[in-house]
């Protein structure tokens, strides 16, 4: 991938390279980032082994229940949950907001996720990222999605899915989207990765890196909807590099014990009797919504372009 | 258990090596070296807890088992640490103070081209992702600093490292780890 930023000062190195931004993403890697709304909870995440946690005011069930425009947290809300741990620290900023950006970055964030879940500010454009020293990840239904966020800087990528809803179908749907569009680029020739980059949208020069790769050349994680330890180890299996659970953990009964079963299965997701042993007692999952049952103008997953 | 493990694999599989991920106690066996990857020290040392790895990795290691720590990886090794998660502890086999994210956060991750010892020819891509910062160096041999402070140390049959050689592009240090278990493994 090509260097486009990164600044340089003396003997303090090269800080901010799509190296170092991309980097990051790679150490999460087998784990799971959890969504949080307070100090207490991003230290019970801790606790529970997240590696890293996404600083919330609200969790996508409760933006679902509540409506109206969902934006950027509190600055103040985000630095106490930044002193509360010493995992890395996500937060969302609206589709298209790069002040809302620029805002994150002042405030040291370490990642910055460009969320669907928000309501957009930008109806065409997502937000251009290489100028930023603090990486993004951002949303996808299928590859020609995930490219065209990789063409604008983002150094990871994760499923849409349909957050707040507990439901991993969508998950699940976008996942194997992606896994397909790679699938279907082996043996392509130029001229029809041209044409395959034309019918789906997706800038040709990253397609080219995901035939040479056999994947996407950024970490891709899952997310929207995962709620159970099994959910999480589905994901694994098909193939994705870590988990987010965003309204799953601390919408549940007993968040601390479904946290730590939810990370079990993350590590030990190819051994069945591992997810039998910790998906046991966990109280009550999160209550779920039918994909069908919501309103289409209230789908999350459609968001962005 | 967490982390950029199949960035080393890759690495190592590129130098000739076979590998396998230790994700239980069973996998530990008949090893010739062992990586500590990077990967969020707080998750990694949980895990190993968990799975009552912590005492026969340290047993390993302390046996001579060759171990290439990187990042988070130096963290689990290292004999204190200051402003890691309360409770945290490691394995603390090397005699060396860290600072968890000494450099800033991730803002503040950075390239830098650096010059190690017993690598011959020109210098070796630092990659450094929320490192770890080196402020006490006791019985170990430093072989590498930036801005005045120890990037790469060894003990005896451990190198420890505050950058990332599996994302530098440059195989010469997991080349130098293969050779180091080949030679003396089965002694």
């Amino acid at each position: 991938m090509a260097e486009r930023n990164g600044s340089s000062n003396g003997n303090e190195g090269v800080k901010g390279s799509f190296k170092v931004k991309a980097g990051l993403a790679q150490m999460l890697k087998g784990g799971v980032i959890m969504d949080v709304v307070t100090p207490e909870h991003a230290r019970i995440a801790q606790e529970a082994g997240a590696c890293a946690v996404m600083a919330l005011e609200r969790v996508p069930a409760d933006i679902r229940k509540e409506g109206g425009v969902a934006r950027m947290s509190d600055p103040e809300l985000i630095k106490s949950i930044m002193a509360a741990v010493t995992i890395p620290v996500m937060a969302k900023c609206r589709i298209g907001h790069f002040v809302e950006a620029q805002i994150l970055e002042a405030l040291g964030i370490d990642y910055i996720d460009e969320s669907e879940v928000l309501t957009p500010a930008d109806e065409e454009n997502h937000i251009d990222k290489h100028p930023f020293k603090v990486p993004f990840v951002c949303g996808c239904r299928d590859l020609g999605e995930a490219t065209r966020r990789i063409a604008e800087g983002a150094a990871m990528i994760r499923t849409k899915g349909e957050a707040g809803t507990g439901n991993v179908v969508e998950a699940v749907r976008h996942a194997r989207a992606v896994n397909a569009g790679i699938r279907k680029l082996k043996g392509m020739n130029h001229a029809e990765l041209v044409h395959e980059a034309k019918l789906t949208g997706a800038p040709v020069e990253v397609l080219v890196e995901c035939q040479k790769l056999g994947r996407l050349p950024v970490v891709n994680f899952a997310a929207g909807g995962i709620a159970t330890p099994a959910d999480a180890a589905l994901m694994m299996q098909l193939g994705v590099d870590g988990v987010f659970v965003g309204s799953g953990i601390f919408k549940a009964e007993d968040p601390l014990k479904r946290a730590k079963a939810i990370v079990a299965a993350t590590t030990y997701f190819d051994k069945p009797e591992v997810l039998a042993e910790v998906s046991a007692n966990l109280g009550k999952a999160m209550h779920g919504l039918e994909i069908p049952a919501i309103p289409k103008d209230e789908l999350l997953a459609a968001r962005g372009w | 258990m967490q982390g950029a493990f199949s960035e080393h694999v890759r690495a190592l599989e590129a130098v000739g090596a076979r590998t396998r991920l230790v994700r239980t106690i069973d996998d530990l066996d008949s090893l010739d070296g062992i990586v500590l990857p990077g990967g969020e020290s707080t998750t990694m040392a949980m895990l190993m807890e968990r799975a009552g790895m912590l005492d026969s990795v340290r047993e390993a290691i302390r046996g001579g088992l060759a171990t290439l720590a990187t990042c988070a990886g130096m963290i689990l090794l290292a004999r204190d640490i200051t402003d890691g998660m309360p409770g945290q502890h490691g394995l603390g086999l090397l005699d060396i103070s860290v600072r968890r994210n000494g450099y800033g956060r991730q803002v503040d991750s950075f390239e830098a081209p650096l010059h190690i010892d017993g690598l011959n020819g020109k210098t070796f891509p630092g990659v450094f992702i929320r490192a770890p910062l080196v402020e006490r160096t006791g019985d170990v041999h430093v072989m590498a600093n930036y801005d005045g402070h120890p990037v790469a140390v060894r003990h005896g049959r451990i190198v420890a490292l505050g950058f990332h050689p599996e994302l530098s592009g440059d195989l010469r240090l997991h080349r130098e780890f293969v050779r180091l278990a080949n030679t003396g493994a089965n002694q």
